[in-house]
């Protein structure tokens, strides 16, 4: 069966910022948030109907500034975070804001509107992550599985801890942390751990990776040299709880097992520029989506470290004989750490790569030129994982 | 007895005389008269003739004794006819007369001899009588004689018989003589010449043992046993304490053995005798070792006394030679029984390679190989007597022969990887050395010559000294593993590929390793010249040792499989391939960096005018022409795409065109803003997909043009990060004018250069808030004057 071919989506502006509709477990959707000087920037919000192979837009204006990086609550589905560079003319701040989208487009609109800039709508502010004190806000990150009640940012070289109350009308930044040392420290990036009930972070400074307990703002591992050059992005494995995966400027993705900081468990060494993106899947940690500024998408099979180095495991009561047998060639297959394809539909450097959080067998690319690609796992490979 | 024969010879002549004409008368007689009468046959005849023809006697033959003249006469006169009867008669007649005349004549012949016959017998008669006479006389005589003889002998007999017994106890007495000095013989010769005294204790002891129930005997029996107990217990002090050199404690032994001691038992002390002088000779050699350090923290043992040729040397003469000696004796003594001969010899000779591997193990050094050699070789030789009786040693010792060349082998290895590694060290300090101004230092041709010969002069040497090991005058090198594995396994894999992948290894570890943590990094001409190195090996340096090693060491047919050239060389070129890399990666960072930086610290938005090139750029092209020179130095040109006239002109093209209201204006203008896209995705279109970090060729232009494009695709991407002001914008247009002006004849296609500015132009301007680019002449103006 041949794959299906990649859906492609071009956006008027150039863009940096994509995630996935994090509270949204049935459609896939995604949002797009665009950099550009001179006009107002758009939050594109992109359903993605896998039955037709439609795509369907709806934007939604953004007003203050070029969105640098953007991301949603895992609680509501309506709202989301955003990192936007407020300019004037001597001066350049990043600044990060808690929205809420209309109502409808919550979910979706099913009917789409041809003209997408005469039904622009915008968002609605619910406050400011206060960041005069701390300098540029780098990124926003929602507590994983959490209420949407907690948010942590990064800026400069502080981590902000912020509580969203009244109906997160309010930020109050419960926690902070500063990085001390030589020279201008400033963070890249960040994640937050789903594991340990939520109370570790990881971040990237220069070439540096540190992990961090939320509870008492203190480090509790680093990663010196992780790469040779900047630390672009960082991803913790859903289900391992020390496994983290790295990636910058060296061309290189690392896999880290944090209780072991000198050595990488594994490297990659598929990229010819940087790494900007590294991420997991969310279901089945062995798939590895990487975005860089060689223009290139790669989707690796990591087996040898995943949560199911040995396959998935299925119980033998639940198949039939010939089933069985089926499972057993399966078993018998050489298990590889392999590259399973390399997606050269982007043109430009791809700045961000995001997996579905509805559907754990495709994902979505965005290069600088504003084209977001989204593609399948091939199904191949899905059925060998399932099966 | 004369004259009887006389006689009857006379007898014997007359009756034939007598008695034949007689019978031939008698014959004649009855042919006469029964001539006629011959026809009727005998009645009797058949019937005789059937009963028996010799016992009954034909009565008619004439001749035949029992002629019976009637019956022949019968027969004739029935049987035969007239005529016939009548010609018998006449036969007969004439026969008659024939005998008669025959008989006179003999008759008259032998009267003569008849007379004298008689004569001679008369007188034979006369001579008789006097002889008896004298016979009885000689017979009373012989009696006289014979009875005084008698007498003589009875008046003697007593006499004689004394004296027979005196002479008899005379020699006993003579025998007992020595018997009774035996014991003072034993005790004057047991001191000095213990040999001698057992000769006579041999001799003595077994009368002694037969006479000893004679209290005297056994006196003296006991006493010499004595004596010999005395002396077996001396010997056997002796054999105890003494130290004897192994023929004494041969003969000593010999002597205890005629001793009747026990053999079993002397055997043991034989061999415990000899095992302490073994040990004795080994503990001599040992001395020579230093102590053996059980901690293994000593960490330079003082060096021997003695270089290794003269310790086996002494090895083999003295414990070798003894040992030789030694078992010889004791097969000799106590028979081919080697049943404990072969373990005590096995036990010493494990021992002594013991030794002489601990000695080996001294040979840290390389020292002096034909000396190792030659002390191997005459190891192996001196050993081989002793492999006769030690047949199990043979394998020990080859092994160790093995073993110990094995390890001079590996130890040339690794003496092979230090000098190359301190080869290495001394280029890293001739680079890192600061060079006097005015005054170049040697440049990378140079330090790469040196480097390459000095390591394959050693390489060269290093086989030279291993081919000693299989020249033709060492004996061991007959053994079929230095025909064959030595020089396959140990020499070519173990040595010359293994070297040579090493070297590779080494070689790749540089470009691998220190990019990772820590670690100072190697300087990037290092790796330039490593790679040149390597790729050296894969074009011919490789094959080159392979050959002069497969001559030196010609491999079995059907030796173990090899590892083939072209497997090596393929080695050698990865490595290459990956110092190119890295260097073209660490260079291109180490400019990138510089721009990164230059990108990030600076304040874009609230920058004045551009006045001149940023210093930065200046860096970047000084650094690029430097790295040009140094790649040069070792790199061929390569071949460059496009370098046609029209380059100066494309040099301008960008800025000209920017200068037009043609390419950025469409995003300056708001109505239509999706013009950009289209005609950068366009111009995209047609240009091919640049790979940053990809693997470059082994020549200049390949190297130069990865390091450019990494730097120049960081500076799109660090310009994209940035907001810029109008003035920021026109900077970054300077300064990519001038980065252009400089840059394009480095890389092998120009267009990849444009191409990369072009990008980083349009980037600045989309980061731009105010976009009004700096008019052409300026920027070029501007740059000329940098």
């Amino acid at each position: 069966m041949e794959d299906d071919a990649p859906v492609i989506y071009g956006l008027e502006f150039q863009a940096r910022a994509l995630t996935p509709q994090t509270a949204e477990t049935d459609a896939i959707r995604f949002l797009v948030g665009t950099q550009s000087l001179r006009y107002d920037n758009q939050i594109h919000i992109i359903d993605f109907d896998d039955e037709n192979n439609i795509i369907n837009k709806n934007v939604l204006l953004h007003q203050v500034g070029e969105i640098w990086h953007i991301s949603t609550s895992p609680a509501d589905k309506g709202v989301l975070a955003t990192c936007y560079n407020k300019t004037s003319d001597t001066k350049v701040m990043t600044c990060a804001a808690v929205w809420r989208m209309p109502k409808e487009l919550e979910s979706g609109s099913h009917e789409s509107p041809d003209d997408s800039s005469s039904n622009t709508q915008t968002l609605e502010l619910l406050c400011h992550l206060d960041n005069t004190a701390h300098g540029n806000m780098a990124c926003v990150m929602w507590e994983p599985m959490g209420d949407g009640k907690k948010i942590i940012s990064l800026a400069d070289n502080n981590i902000l801890l912020w509580d969203l109350q009244e109906s997160s009308a309010k930020a109050v930044l419960s926690s902070s942390a500063a990085l001390e040392g030589k020279g201008q420290l400033k963070f890249t990036s960040g994640r937050w751990s789903p594991h340990h009930n939520c109370t570790q972070i990881a971040t990237a400074n220069d070439t540096t990776v540190r992990g961090w307990d939320t509870r008492s703002m203190r480090q509790i591992y680093c990663i010196e040299n992780a790469h040779g050059q900047l630390v672009r992005d960082l991803d913790f494995n859903p289900n391992k709880q020390y496994y983290l995966a790295s990636c910058g400027d060296d061309c290189k993705v690392k896999f880290w097992d944090t209780r072991n900081v000198t050595e990488p468990v594994k490297t990659l060494e598929e990229h010819s520029h940087w790494v900007w993106n590294v991420r997991y899947n969310h279901s089945h940690d062995q798939l590895i989506l990487t975005g860089s500024s060689d223009s290139r998408v790669i989707l690796s099979n990591m087996v040898s470290i995943s949560s199911e180095p040995f396959g998935h495991m299925v119980d033998d009561d639940e198949l039939s004989d010939q089933e069985d047998q089926h499972q057993e060639e399966k078993i018998k297959e050489p298990l590889q750490d392999s590259v399973i394809a390399t997606y050269e539909e982007h043109e430009d450097s791809v700045y961000a790569v995001e997996w579905s959080s509805a559907d754990p067998w495709l994902f979505a690319s965005l290069s600088y030129d504003g084209r977001l690609v989204i593609n399948r796992v091939p199904r191949a490979l899905k059925y060998h994982i399932l099966l | 007895m004369f004259v009887s024969c006389a006689r009857c010879e006379v007898d014997h002549l007359a009756v034939p005389a007598a008695s034949q004409p007689n019978s031939s008368i008698t014959r004649s007689q009855p042919g006469a008269g029964a001539g006629p009468s011959g026809g009727d046959p005998p009645v009797s005849w058949g019937d005789e003739h059937g009963d028996a023809a010799e016992e009954v006697p034909d009565p008619t033959d004439i001749n035949g004794p029992h002629f019976d003249p009637e019956v022949f006469m019968t027969k004739v006169r029935s049987e035969c006819p007239l005529g016939q009867l009548l010609a018998r008669e006449a036969a007969l007649g004439r026969e008659i007369r024939a005998l008669d005349s025959d008989m006179q004549t003999l008759l008259y012949e032998n009267y003569n001899k008849f007379i004298s016959a008689t004569d001679t017998i008369r007188k034979m008669k006369v001579d008789f009588r006097h002889m008896e006479a004298e016979m009885d006389d000689l017979a009373a005589n012989m009696a006289a004689i014979s009875a005084s003889s008698a007498r003589v002998s009875a008046a003697l007999q007593d006499r004689h018989r004394r004296g027979a017994q005196l002479a008899g106890v005379q020699a006993l007495l003579r025998k007992l003589q020595a018997l009774v000095e035996v014991p003072g013989r034993l005790r004057r010769w047991a001191g000095t010449e213990p040999a001698r005294a057992l000769r006579c204790h041999a001799r003595a002891r077994a009368v002694l043992r037969h006479y000893r129930h004679l209290p005297s005997f056994r006196a003296i029996e006991d006493e010499s046993q004595a004596i010999m107990a005395d002396l077996a217990q001396r010997l056997r002090m002796r054999l105890r304490e003494e130290t004897l050199d192994p023929k004494e404690l041969t003969e000593c032994v010999e002597m205890l053995l005629q001793l009747e001691e026990p053999a079993e038992e002397l055997s043991e002390e034989f061999l415990s005798q000899a095992g302490a002088r073994l040990e004795a000779e080994l503990a001599a050699l040992e001395a020579e070792l230093p102590a053996a350090d059980p901690s293994g923290t000593a960490t330079t043992p003082p060096p021997p006394a003695s270089d290794i040729l003269d310790f086996v040397d002494r090895g083999s003469s003295a414990f070798v030679g003894t040992l030789c000696q030694l078992a010889g004796s004791y097969r000799a003594l106590f028979g081919e029984d080697t049943g404990r001969l072969e373990p005590f010899a096995a036990a010493l000779a494990t021992r002594y390679f013991t030794l002489l591997e601990r000695r080996l193990a001294l040979e840290r050094g390389l020292g002096d190989t034909s000396l190792l050699v030659r002390a191997l070789d005459r190891f192996h030789r001196r050993l081989r007597a002793l492999l006769e009786l030690l047949p199990a040693g043979a394998d020990a010792a080859a092994e160790l022969v093995a073993r110990a060349a094995r390890e001079r082998v590996d130890r040339y290895l690794r003496a092979l990887q230090t000098f190359f590694l301190g080869c290495l060290g001394d280029v890293r300090q001739a680079l890192a050395a600061p060079r006097p101004p005015g005054k170049e230092g040697p440049g990378l041709p140079d330090l790469l010559a040196t480097l390459a010969a000095s390591v394959l002069g050693q390489l060269k040497a290093v086989l030279a000294y291993v081919q000693l090991f299989t020249a033709r005058d060492v004996a061991f090198a007959s053994l079929p593993y230095f025909k064959g594995e030595f020089c396959v396994t140990a020499v070519r894999e173990g040595l010359v590929v293994a070297f040579v992948r090493w070297l590779c290894r080494t070689a790749r570890g540089f470009a691998d390793g220190p990019t990772e943590r820590g670690a100072p990094a190697a300087p990037p001409a290092l790796l330039l010249l490593l790679a040149r190195l390597c790729l050296d090996y894969e074009n011919s340096t490789i094959s080159y040792i392979l050959t002069l090693t497969d001559e030196q060491f010609p491999p079995q047919d059907s030796g173990p499989a090899v590892t083939p050239g072209p497997a090596l060389c393929a080695e050698a070129r990865a490595a290459a391939q990956r110092l190119l890399d890295h260097y073209v990666q660490v260079q291109g960072a180490a400019v990138a960096q510089m721009l990164r930086k230059s990108v990030e610290t600076r304040d874009w938005l609230s920058t004045v005018e551009p006045r001149n090139v940023r210093a930065v750029m200046k860096r970047v092209v000084e650094d690029i022409t430097a790295i040009d020179v140094q790649v040069g130095q070792l790199f061929e040109e390569g071949v460059r795409r496009a370098q046609s006239s029209d380059s100066s002109r494309r040099a301008f093209s960008v800025y000209s065109s920017s200068r037009a209201p043609g390419r950025y204006a469409p995003s300056y203008t708001p109505s239509a803003p999706m013009d950009t896209h289209l005609l950068s995705n366009i111009q995209k279109l047609f240009s091919e997909r640049i790979d940053i970090f990809s693997p470059v060729e082994f020549n200049k232009v390949s190297v130069l043009t990865g390091i450019i494009k990494i730097s120049l695709k960081t500076l799109l991407e660090c310009v994209r990060l940035r907001t810029l002001g109008r003035f920021g914008l026109q900077q970054v247009q300077v300064d990519g004018h001038y980065l252009q002006l400089y840059l394009w004849r480095f890389a092998s296609d120009e267009r990849v250069v444009q191409g990369l500015l072009d990008e980083v132009a349009a980037s600045a301007a989309h980061r731009c808030l105010d976009p009004v680019p700096m008019e052409h002449s300026v920027v070029e103006l501007i740059c000329e004057r940098g």
